[in-house]
């Protein structure tokens, strides 16, 4: 692959200001091997965050007032680090692991720690093994608040027996439908509800002083339970088993293996890179890093040009290429480069962890191409293109795309009556709408 | 610019505050008499048996007390449908419908899938296969009728922000977003399209977008000023919006004559008694702009409402219900046979419940399409075959009142 396509397709998009690196694979690999260097100002942890939730349920407050500057201060630092980031390839998984282990503001209150999520459960575990990114995933008060394991009781447990409530397989179901096994793997509703029963107790405590994850003793469904033929034990450590063994299941493996696939490099996976990338998660025991430096080495065969960029692909790649962000986005600042690319997920039909469904955001150029959105960007882009005020377009045409660039576009970015209309140009070429 | 395309398109930027909600609508005509269809998809599973319970059954009570709103007639209760099954209080529109015969619901449906997951069974519902395909029934019944004033660049038009499978296919979608206030000029948008000409993806995509926005931007902003908001200063949802858009599109004398919408937040795992409210009253008001919007079309329009599957027929231990099976299917519209309850009902009774947990499905929801598309859009009965891919869906009878 060429540099700069290596570095489009498994990153962000180039910054107008970015040398190319001669060796894209040893720069993939370098920020991998590399500590985390995102550096989030002005959050906390996930206990603040529902401190704040309490604090506002306690005081009947209305409007969010604790919890919205929360959440503006997560997506304020958050973004920024996603305009600048020099490890695009790092922060393109880690959003990928966001995506595939979705949480979504459109249900459980979710808000106050949506952010904290991304940073505490998703972020530590990009490079490391994928058990231990499922288990952050599966403790956290968002993953359990959104799909309501949370309220979910033992209907033989001692809280059972005393009230009316009982089993929510909710989690459950997703978890090994979405995050796990895939219904490839073969489970059955029997399989579904013994693992609801297996995470009965797993909730958050909201009253302590440090709020966070619980193991409710009380509403744990007592006895052993059979899910895929293997019996767990009772009590947190028997939930931590079934973690384990589905997380390190050959059929997750496969998967994982295919949804990444299907991320970086093509909507229809070809079985055989499918396997090469579970082969490495069986052989490393789940090491994402190694899976994700075996996707480079696979080579797209078809002839779409790269995978269509998403909405949330198109707009930070648009602002990339315009050197945008730079001073840190204050919160509450409307027109911050941060809010500006927030303002857009949402314009150009992804707003930003408000997925509809559990299942995330799709891969499929099918889902972004419709007639709407084609439009949406162009008219967008010009509203962006609108804002620089110097530069040859020319310049960030070549800095961007490199010999993906065609001579077409080039010809009607050099006919264009103005700056803007050249990068409207640009950012409406079909090169660009793909990475 | 002349129309010559007879769609039209209106996205939403999406938000989370108004959720997602979308229309795609198709086959242009320029006769005034022919037949319409809507159909709306509500994604993540309606509990059928909240939206029509079925009271009169002696084992619902103890399946799921919780659930059972009081009986018609008392304060809070249900709407009376004649006994036996009550319509939920949010559905006042429908049950003026249902009053004056022009709503059926049909209990105890389901698509072909059991797995219970969203993803796979809104994918079959669209598909109408087995399987999944890269096509929606829907488009394929499209391609099918009698394209008497088809353009050249093929018709259709997807409302919201993308184009449901249920709508993909061989016949041509189109789609348009409201252009935001400033705008480039119509030249820069030609040299758009000419940059996109040769790209098998995004060049029909901006042809389409740029062709429907003229004829669009006027049944819009018509559209826009129709709805009527609730309280004063509240935005209309985004369902309604599109609603009264749709109705108006297919109301029009040359315009589309197939219309698909979806409608979101039936997932109710949870405190599902105060949660079913919310989407029930933006589908029975987007109903109702359906109607008002399409004014004596009406008597030409059939709308069918269908989710993926049903819920559980046992509560849950949070307040809501699970991933089910049957449910029900609402087909309204001036021509249809309604003021009854269709379906097979197959009771309560833990050895009637499928796999000891669902409402067992009793009709397949593709012959409640089938029946609509042969006895109102005049299919043949031998096209399913390509509508329905190896399904032996054989057309539901007397959905549709004879002339």
């Amino acid at each position: 692959m060429q540099s700069l396509e290596t570095m489009n397709r498994f990153g962000w998009g180039i910054r107008g200001t970015e040398t190319v690196s001669d060796r894209p694979r040893d720069w993939l690999a370098r920020q991998l091997r590399e500590p985390d260097a995102a550096r989030f100002t002005g959050v906390g942890t996930t206990a603040d965050g529902l401190i704040a939730l309490r604090t506002q349920r306690m005081n009947r407050m209305q409007g969010d007032p604790l919890v919205k500057p929360i959440f503006q201060a997560e997506v304020a630092t958050q973004l920024d680090n996603l305009l600048l980031t020099r490890q695009p390839f790092r922060e393109r998984l880690a959003w990928f692991w966001f995506n595939h282990f979705t949480v979504s503001l459109r249900q459980g209150g979710t808000r106050a720690i949506i952010g904290a999520y991304m940073r505490e459960a998703i972020r530590p575990h990009v490079t490391g093994r994928f058990v231990d990114m499922l288990v952050a995933v599966m403790r956290h008060p968002a993953m359990l608040m959104y799909l309501d394991n949370a309220s979910s009781i033992g209907p033989d447990s001692p809280a059972g027996r005393k009230g009316h409530r009982g089993l929510n397989e909710n989690l459950a179901r997703e978890c090994l439908e979405l995050h796990t096994l895939s219904p490839q793997g073969g489970y059955t509703q029997a399989d579904v509800t013994a693992f609801a029963a297996i995470l009965t107790g797993w909730g958050v405590d909201l009253k302590a002083d440090q709020p966070g994850f619980v193991f409710r003793e009380k509403a744990h469904e007592p006895g052993i339970r059979t899910m895929m033929g293997h019996r767990f034990g009772e009590g947190e450590e028997g939930g931590l088993q079934a973690l384990h063994f589905l997380g390190t299941h050959p059929a997750t493996y496969h998967h994982i293996a295919t949804r990444m696939v299907t991320h970086f490099i093509t909507d229809t996976p070809d079985e055989h890179d499918v396997t090469q990338v579970s082969r490495v998660l069986q052989q490393t025991e789940g090491n994402l890093a190694a899976a994700a430096l075996m996707l480079p080495t696979l080579v797209d065969t078809t002839a779409a040009g790269g995978k269509f960029r998403s909405p949330m692909d198109y707009a930070t790649a648009v602002m990339r290429a315009l050197s945008m962000g730079g001073t840190p986005s204050q919160p509450d600042d409307p027109h911050s480069s941060a809010h500006t690319l927030l303002a857009a997920f949402a314009a150009l039909g992804q707003p930003l962890w408000t997925a509809p469904l559990p299942n995330g955001w799709s891969d499929r150029a099918a889902d972004w191409a419709a007639p709407a959105d084609m439009l949406a960007r162009s008219d967008w882009a010009w509203q962006i293109a609108g804002q620089m005020r110097k530069g040859d377009p020319l310049d960030i045409a070549h800095a961007v795309l490199g010999p993906a660039l065609r001579a077409q576009t080039v010809t009607a970015m050099q006919h264009a009556g103005s700056r803007q209309d050249a990068l409207t140009l640009l950012f409406s070429s079909p090169e660009f709408q793909r990475r | 610019m002349l129309i010559r395309r007879r769609a039209a398109l209106m996205g939403l930027a999406t938000s989370w505050a108004l959720g997602r909600a979308s229309l795609a609508v198709a086959a242009p005509s320029s006769h005034e008499e022919d037949p319409r269809l809507v159909v709306i998809i509500m994604r993540g599973a309606l509990d059928g048996m909240s939206a029509v319970t079925p009271y009169g059954d002696p084992s619902l009570a103890a399946h799921r007390r919780a659930l059972i709103l009081p009986e018609p007639g008392t304060a809070g209760g249900m709407l009376d449908m004649g006994g036996f099954y009550g319509l939920h209080p949010a559905l006042q529109n429908m049950h003026a419908l249902y009053a004056a015969g022009q709503l059926l619901p049909v209990h105890a449906v389901a698509g072909n899938y059991r797995s219970r997951s969203h993803f796979e069974a809104q994918d079959c519902l669209e598909s109408g296969a087995d399987a999944r395909m890269d096509s929606g029934w829907l488009n394929r019944a499209v391609s099918l009728m009698s394209q008497r004033d088809a353009g050249p660049d093929g018709y259709g038009l997807a409302m919201g922000l993308t184009v449901p499978l249920l709508l993909r296919g061989p016949a041509r979608v189109g789609s348009y977003a409201p252009a935001a206030s400033h705008h480039p000029d119509p030249d820069l948008y030609r040299q758009i399209a000419a940059l996109n000409a040769d790209d098998p993806v995004t060049g029909p995509a901006l042809r389409n977008a740029l062709q429907a926005r003229g004829f669009s931007d006027t049944v819009m902003e018509s559209s826009r000023a129709a709805v009527s908001s609730p309280r004063k200063g509240s935005r209309p949802d985004a369902f309604v919006t599109l609603s009264t858009a749709a109705g108006r599109m297919l109301a029009s004398r040359r315009g589309p004559r197939i219309a698909a919408l979806e409608i979101g937040g039936w997932d109710t795992h949870a405190r599902q008694i105060d949660r079913l409210g919310r989407p029930l009253t933006q589908l029975d008001r987007g109903v109702a702009a359906l109607r008002d919007g399409l004014g004596p079309a009406w008597s030409r329009t059939v709308v069918l409402a269908l989710t993926e599957f049903g819920r559980t027929v046992r509560i849950n231990g949070t307040g809501g219900t699970d991933h089910g099976t049957g449910t029900v299917a609402f087909v309204a519209g001036g021509p249809v046979a309604g003021g009854r309850v269709a379906g097979t009902w197959p009771g309560l009774r833990p050895g009637q419940l499928f796999e000891n947990r669902d409402l067992a499905p009793t009709t397949d929801l593709r012959c409640v399409a089938a029946g609509l598309l042969c006895d109102h859009l005049r299919l043949k009965p031998a096209a399913m075959a390509t509508v329905f891919p190896g399904a032996a869906a054989s057309p539901m009878q007397g959905l549709i009142r004879q002339a």
